[in-house]
This record gives structure tokens, sequence and C-alpha cells, in this order.
């Protein structure tokens, strides 16, 4: 067990190590000037060689790459190019925003998905099927952000009951709880959509094997059949799926963040993008793919917990 | 629509040259009228080439005209679907983003699907140390969501719709490359490859002339079903600015110029956004249907 999870771990951090390397040379790889960025119109050769000395882009790739991995080590993305002010703190007091928002979308996409798609099954071809079916067709078809607007408009100008902008204050968290209700939702019912759908088809094909059919043969109750044969073999499927989905709904914070004017991490790295403020867009990126190398780590070693077979394979 | 799906089927149907027609028509009609939900995949998909291919002739007035007399219009007789902000027709707008939105993905998963066939299929053929390197970095791309891996691309290219093409392209492509990869595999062990090989064949006409037709049907399927994928991703950075820049008229760039208004003028978010739903939903009944029809196990089970 403990060997597993220290490859998984090493792989894990053997990928962290790539993605960082592929981030830094694609970002210093392309056209678009910073020095330029940063300067405007007006500059004089001195100040254009001055601010490129003062950012670093005067040495060679390899010397930077290699000072960017050892500063990245201690937690030091550099400083922003627009503000100057160091990148890793900007980073933390966003992801408070970012986490609450996720966090609260994958609880609704959770509770929501997995027991419309566990009736879908149980029912199968019934109208509690066809009709949850077809919802979370449409969820999936539906991009967030339309349905973030629809929301919006429901809940927040025509009702009045929840805040359409912002993210509260962190020393208030109730005000925090009552900004991230609306974009949560908006989140979480997109992925529990595809949750649903993939519930229900992991939930029939358990349901057709070979020990579902001979625990009801031996007479056990049907609903014993389901809770103790058939859900706990799709669990595991159910949950690498949610934690598939997690990548998906951070990625999607971007756009809600955004339509709701809320701070966060995606809210930053949009606006980096745009000012092409490259140590804040590494610092979002590589906070993105840490996360999510994470959780694929952590979805692995659940995995071997649940069903040992994977551990040996 | 039959004609090009026997072409698809290739070898299949060089097989069976001697059958009667009907031998593989009729199946095909059973299975069109029992499958009613890729019939509305196939009239929408339809519908929405035929409005984007003629955009010109369709819209009313000119996208990009702005009218200030006439802002934030209600539907009306004049301006069927209302006026955004600046007096534009949204209905021409919406017409003329489905061509926008259209082309860009589908010229965004051609790409993707080109780049990954040919990764794929060299990797499935070749194995060795390609296949395994070219295969850990499908794996890694696999993790991340196509809309972020593309978001990432933007990151270093600048907002415009040929580079939105390629960063959708290079996020599908993963994906593609899986595809066709296990598909060679699978091909690489029937005895027609072995016969081209004993006759003499190169390994590139092996693989152009002789697997290449063979993974063909369920790449298509798989394009069918990104493409409607590519359309949310293209929205969401037209959304977000990334994709393109205003006065475009493209369906996720809309949605966010109306949220301005959206309290007195909420249709000029809603209706693009509406284009959005029903355009991916189209792609995504007929890329079911597709798969249905071209994967054999599934039809069985019909």
């Amino acid at each position: 067990m403990a060997a597993f999870i220290a490859r998984r771990c090493a792989a894990a951090a053997a990928a962290l190590l790539g993605a960082l390397v592929v981030i830094f040379l694609v970002v210093r790889l392309v056209p678009g000037d910073p020095v330029l960025v940063l300067l405007g119109d007006n500059y004089t050769p001195e100040m254009y060689q001055a601010t490129r000395h003062a950012l670093g882009v005067d040495k060679p790739l390899p010397v930077q790459l290699l000072k960017y991995l050892e500063a990245v080590l201690r937690g030091d993305f550099g400083n922003s190019f627009r503000n100057s002010k160091p990148v890793l703190p900007q980073l933390l007091e966003q992801f408070p925003f970012t986490f609450c928002l996720a966090a609260i979308g994958l609880t609704i996409a959770v509770v929501v998905g997995v027991p419309a798609g566990v009736a879908s099954a149980l029912h199968r071809n019934s109208w509690i099927d066809q009709s949850a079916m077809v919802v979370a067709l449409l969820g999936i078809c539906t991009p967030s952000f339309w349905l973030g607007v629809l929301l919006m408009l429901m809940f927040s100008l025509h009702l009045d009951w929840l805040p359409a902008v912002g993210g509260g204050d962190l020393r208030e968290p109730l005000t925090v709880l009552r900004h991230a209700l609306l974009p949560a939702t908006t989140l979480g019912l997109a992925s529990a959509a595809l949750i649903a759908r993939l519930a229900r088809s992991t939930l029939l094909e358990v349901l057709g094997q070979d020990y579902v059919r001979t625990a009801r043969s031996k007479g056990l109750r049907e609903c014993t059949v389901i809770a103790r044969h058939a859900l706990r073999n799709a669990l595991v499927p159910i949950i690498t799926v949610v934690g598939i989905d997690l990548g998906r709904m951070l990625a999607g914070t971007t756009v809600i963040e955004i339509l709701f004017s809320r701070p966060g991490i995606g809210h930053l790295l949009i606006n980096a993008l745009k000012t092409r403020d490259y140590p804040l867009i590494q610092g979002a990126i590589v906070f993105y793919v840490a996360v999510i190398i994470l959780v694929n780590t952590l979805v692995d070693v659940f995995y071997s917990v649940v069903d040992p077979r994977i551990r040996h394979a | 629509m039959s004609s090009t799906l026997s072409s698809i089927r290739g070898f299949d149907m060089r097989e069976r040259k001697g059958a009667p027609v009907r031998d593989t028509l009729i199946p095909w009609i059973r299975w069109w009228s029992r499958s009613r939900s890729t019939v509305v995949g196939m009239t929408v998909t339809l519908f929405l080439g035929a409005v984007a291919a003629l955009a010109p002739v369709l819209s009313p007035f000119d996208p990009i005209e702005q009218d200030l007399y006439a802002v934030n219009q209600p539907p009306s007789r004049t301006h069927w679907l209302g006026t955004d902000q600046l007096g534009r027709d949204t209905l021409s707008r919406i017409v003329w983003g489905a061509r926008f939105s259209l082309s860009v993905s589908l010229s965004a998963v051609a790409l993707g699907g080109a780049i990954g066939l040919v990764l794929g299929i060299c990797a499935g053929y070749f194995r060795g140390v390609v296949d395994a390197v070219l295969m850990r970095v499908v794996d890694v791309l696999l993790a991340f969501p196509m809309y972020m891996v593309a978001i990432f691309i933007m990151a270093v290219l600048d907002p415009s719709p040929a580079n939105t093409v390629i960063a959708i392209g290079i996020g599908s492509s993963p994906r593609f490359a899986r595809l066709a990869r296990a598909e060679v595999l699978r091909q690489k062990e029937a005895s027609y490859v072995e016969a081209a090989w004993a006759a003499g064949a190169t390994d590139l006409r092996v693989m152009a002339r002789h697997i290449l037709p063979n993974v063909v049907s369920p790449v298509l399927v798989m394009f069918s079903l990104i493409v409607g994928t590519a359309i949310l991703v293209e929205a969401s950075l037209s959304f977000l600015g990334l994709g393109v820049s205003a006065p475009t008229p493209a369906w996720g760039l809309m949605v966010n110029e109306g949220l301005v208004g959206i309290r007195s003028a909420a249709w000029v978010s809603i209706l693009p956004g509406l284009a959005i739903t029903v355009a991916v939903l189209g792609l995504n009944l007929l890329g079911d249907g597709l798969r249905d029809l071209l994967d054999p196990r599934v039809r069985q089970g019909l």
C-alpha cells in the first residue's frame, strides 16, 4: 500500500515537473514581448534595456528555466509585471473564493447528480428515467455562462433573493456563502448533468453482472441487492468520474467568476491573460495543473484502497 | 446521406459487393425510423449548416451596423429578435454567429482530428519509444478538460479566430490520437494487414491505404461528438474575450455584451445562448446516432 502511494506520488511529482517546464517554455517562446507590454509606447532604448534586465528576460533560456524552477520550489512565482507584487500572495488571497465556489459546486453536483442517475437506472425506461435524462442532456449542451445568466435573471434581478455580483467579505463567512450560492449552483448543475448520465450507465452495467443475479436468486430483498451489491460496486467508477469532473469544474470557475464578477483565481488568470502578465499567468496555470494532478493522484489512491486489485495491476 | 455512410464503411462494403442492395439498405432505414433523436439531431444540424451557409441572404440587417436611434428594442416586426445596446439587429447577429461558430469549431476539430489521426496511427503502427512518449503526453493532456487546454494555449496566442482554431484543435487532438492508436493496434492484427505486408507493401502504403480507411468510422463518430464540445469551448473563449474581439458576431461574445443591459434588454444575452444550446444539442444527438449506426456492437443491442 505504502509502496503504491509512494509510486503514485513520484509519478505526480514527475508530471508536475514536466508541466512546469512545458509551461515555462511555451510562455517564453511565443511572440509578444512582455517588456513592450509593460512600457507601452513611450520608452527610450535605455528604459527598454533596464526593464528587460529587471524582469530577467535578457538571460539565456536554460538559465531562466533553472532560476524559475528553483524559485518555484521556494514558493516564489516572481512578481507580477503589472503591480510588481509577488504572485503567490495574490493567488493565496484569491484562493478562498475559488475554493468556496468549487466546493459548494461539487457538493451540489454530487447531491443532485448521483441520486438522479441512480433513480434513472433503477427505474429504467420509466418516465423518471426519460425526463431525468432529457434534463441531463440539456444540461450537457448548455454553456454554463448562459445557465448563469438565466439564474442571475431569475434569482437576483427578478426575485432579488441573492446578490448577482461580487464575492462577499472573507471576514463575514455568511456573505461569502450568500455570494457563492448562485455561481456554485450554476457550476454544480452543469456537472450534475454529466455525473447523472455516468452514474446511470455505471449502475446499469453493474446491475447486469452475474453477482447481482446471484444475490437476487438467493432471495435477498431488492433493496439489499441494490445497496449492498450493486451500489457498492458502482461507487468506484462514480467517484472517479466525480474526481475527473473536479478538473472540469475548476476550469469552469474561470467563466463563472467572470460572469458573476467574483474574485478568484480564474478571474485573476483571465485578467492576467489580457495584460500578458507572464508571472501571474504562470502562477495561476501552475495552480490549476497542481490541483488537477493532486486530485488525480488522490482518486488513484482512493481507488486502490477500495479495490485492492488495482494496486497489483 | 446513405451514400456517404456506405463509403465510410469502406472495406465492409467492398467485401459484400455481390449482396443485394436491400441487405444493406433495409437495416439502415429501420434504424433511422427507430432513432427519432438522431433524426432531430440531423435536422437541427442541417438547419444550422444551411443558416451558416446562407447567412448573407438570410440576415435581414448588417450584423455589425449600428443604429443608435434603435438601441435595446424589444422584438418587433422590423427587428424580429430585437436589437442590442448599439442598435444592432439580434437576429442578423445570431445568423452570422452561426457561420462564425460553426466554421471555427469545424476547422478546429478538423485540425485536431488530422493531428491526432497522424500521431495516433504512427504511434500505434511503429510502437517503441515514440509511442511511449506520445502516449504519456496524451495521458497528461487528457487529464485536463479540453476547455482548460484551450485557455492555456490562448494564454500565449493573441485573441483571433485563427488562434482559437489552433487552441481548440490542439485541445481536441489527444482524444483522436488515443482513439486512432487503439484502432490501429486492433487492425494491425487483422489478416488483411498481414497480407499487405506479405505482398511487399511499404509501411506508408499499409498505413494510408489499408489501416486508415478502417480507422475512419470511429474517428468520424468522435468528430461529430467533439464538434459539439468545440462549440461550447469556442463560446466560452469568446465569452471571456479571448477568442474574438468586438464587433464580430460570435455567440459567446454576444452573451457577454448583453450583460451590460441585462435589466432592460435580457434578450440580447438570452437568445445567442439559446442558439449555442440548440446547436450543441443537435450535434450531440447526431453524434450519438452515428455512434449507434457505425459501431456494430451497439447496433446489435438495438
